[in-house]
């Protein structure tokens, strides 16, 4: 516990800021129904309230409590984001590691296939995937995870790829190990730090592109608290000079900014990755 | 010969993947369920109904004749009908397709000199107040939602201070310095997400060579450090610059859908996404075709620019 808190007592200021913003969200995402003075869909006054003592944060514009929706979306848009990134790094780091671990044909397939997926910029593959299939979260959290699992994938093969050739690798293989074993017992263990960061970088990613789709009306569909969507309905705010609609997206700009500045630290301890000289 | 070969070697990469594209992007509608007149029509509709749809549209073809004729259509401008409203797509896209490249250019012309002006400084002046400031301004840009920094532009610059419209509604006829003004917003709100990761990369390629010794050498002789950068180093970083301006350019085509929506600007993106809502499948096919080609040529030149400015990238070891 000591080495933890030593650990952490050398981060600098901007890690250390990054990790208490990521620790409080968590924590309000686990304990929403406990810190929220409503319920997530119900109609508690008027449409757009203003600030007070009765609704923290005014009402939006069905007149559901902003703060017990800000609250609820913690849940709600990091959630998804969080799954996707996680599923996104099983397809993507799996299908990488495998690709470096046989090479061959198996390699040159998984690879283009990749090329050309990423060939088609992201946001205008999942628009068009969402109009053949229709929006919904899982079909939402299985384009994106799919799309996404095309930058883990060059990633993971391109670090992997520098593994499989080591010695210790090869002297595995000749001791009979499977292709499983090297992967997971050889393999995996030394390119943990380079994928953890990808995964910080990826999940803002992920994060960011959810909430644009909500943005735009196709991620997350209402009655379901989301950021992005809460900017959109209640976007018109804005032109009255009130503030409420920024702080959804004031709140998806913090957690980015906050994993971020953890990423980076980590990317200088890990990796001693610095660009000056 | 060499440097011709390469060049042709990408551009057939480039007509290969922009095949392969079209492709997909014709054939995502065959995964539907049933098919496009059922889709439309819905499940009451009777076989009869469906059958004559399904005729009008050209569905009793097989796939790849469909896909020829669709393809040789777009060749000739000819894109189809619109589900929605009946109207020819190419008519919808046409005016569109000019004011979402007019939006992209002015961001780029903003974005391009900025950020390479703000990468040269921060290199420069490095580990300086200047260059911190910079850095944690530029990482925290990266990380805000398009639609963030588009809000907060619309009430700082046009509802507190009311220098600049907070709708664009720019149109065909209006005086090209009438048009800059109206798309004034959505460009900054571009520049601002774009600028950041070039005037990183400007910096860090710059700050790469630093560490070069025909750099110490220069530095020995006494040459100032402004000109050691703009005179020795930047010569050298133009390749990699010249490669994340031009991906950044790309992504200026694509990033512009969500700011057209935000500003309420007539562009292709809200075409795109006004249609993606309505499920009307040929006008999203065309304009998603549209901007994964603009896209892939982008990338594209990307390539072949760095390629012919860099001359080590023609004997790959």
């Amino acid at each position: 516990m000591s080495a933890v808190l030593k650990f952490l007592g050398s981060a600098p200021w901007s890690a250390r800021f990054g990790l208490l913003v990521i620790f409080i969200y968590v924590a309000v995402a686990l304990f929403a129904p406990v810190l929220t003075p409503y319920s997530e869909t119900e109609i508690v006054g008027a449409e757009f309230e203003p600030w007070g003592e009765e609704y923290v944060l005014g009402t939006d514009n069905l007149g559901r409590d902003m703060l017990t929706r800000l609250i609820y979306g913690a849940r709600n848009t990091v959630g998804i984001a969080f799954v996707t990134t996680c599923l996104a790094f099983m397809i993507g780091g799996g299908f990488g590691l495998l690709a470096s671990a046989l090479g061959g044909w198996v390699d040159q397939i998984l690879s283009r296939m990749v090329d050309v997926l990423m060939a088609i910029p992201q946001l205008i593959f999942a628009l068009l995937i969402l109009t053949i299939v229709g929006t919904s979260v899982p079909v939402l959290i299985i384009v994106i995870a799919v799309l996404d699992s095309t930058r883990v994938f060059r990633l993971a093969r391109a670090v992997a790829m520098n593994i499989v050739v080591m010695d210790f690798v090869e002297v595995s293989r000749l001791r009979g190990e499977g292709t499983g074993w090297v992967i997971f017992r050889e393999v995996l263990p030394n390119a943990m730090p380079p994928l953890v960061a990808e995964f910080g970088l990826r999940f803002c990613f992920v994060f960011l592109f959810i909430s644009a789709l909500s943005f735009l009306g196709l991620g997350i569909q209402p009655p379901t608290a989301d950021w992005g969507s809460m900017v959109r309905d209640n976007a018109t705010l804005i032109t009255f000079g009130d503030i409420t609609p920024l702080l959804p997206a004031g709140a998806i700009a913090l957690l980015t900014v906050g994993v971020n500045f953890v990423v980076d630290w980590f990317l200088h301890k890990t990796s001693g990755l610095r660009d000056d000289h | 010969m060499a440097l011709i070969k390469m060049v042709v070697q990408r551009l057939a990469l480039g007509v290969v993947t922009l095949t392969v594209v079209s492709l997909i992007i014709f054939l995502g509608v065959e995964l539907l369920p049933g098919d496009l007149a059922q889709a439309i029509l819905g499940q009451a509709a009777t076989e009869e109904t469906v059958a004559a749809f399904r005729r009008e549209l050209g569905l009793d073809l097989p796939p790849h004749v469909r896909y020829l004729e669709w393809l040789g259509g777009i060749f000739q401008g000819d894109m189809g009908k619109s589900l929605a409203n009946q109207r020819e797509i190419s008519e919808l896209i046409g005016g569109r397709l000019l004011n979402t490249l007019f939006l992209a250019l002015l961001a780029a012309a903003i974005s391009v000199p900025l950020a390479l002006t703000l990468g040269i400084l921060a290199a420069l002046y490095r580990n300086s107040i200047f260059d911190r400031t910079v850095n944690v301004m530029t990482l925290s840009s990266i990380s805000f939602p398009e639609f963030f920094v588009a809000y907060i532009l619309i009430l700082l610059l046009s509802i507190n201070a009311g220098m600049f419209p907070s709708i664009s509604n720019v149109s065909a006829d209006l005086p090209f310095w009438d048009r800059v003004y109206r798309s004034f917003l959505p460009a900054l709100t571009l520049t601002l997400v774009v600028v950041a990761h070039m005037m990183r990369m400007t910096r860090a390629s710059i700050i790469n060579l630093l560490a070069s010794p025909y750099i110490e050498m220069a530095n020995l002789k006494g040459i100032k450090r402004g000109r050691i950068i703009t005179h020795h180093a930047l010569p050298n970083a133009l390749s990699p610059i010249i490669n994340i301006v031009v991906l950044n350019l790309a992504y200026l085509v694509v990033g512009v859908v969500i700011v057209e929506v935000v500003f309420v600007y007539p562009g292709l993106g809200q075409l795109l996404v006004d249609s993606v809502q309505k499920r009307d499948i040929p006008v999203v096919q065309a304009a998603s075709l549209i901007f994964a080609a603009t896209y892939v040529l982008l990338n594209l030149t990307a390539d072949v620019l760095s390629i012919i400015s860099n001359p080590r990238l023609l004997h790959p070891r």
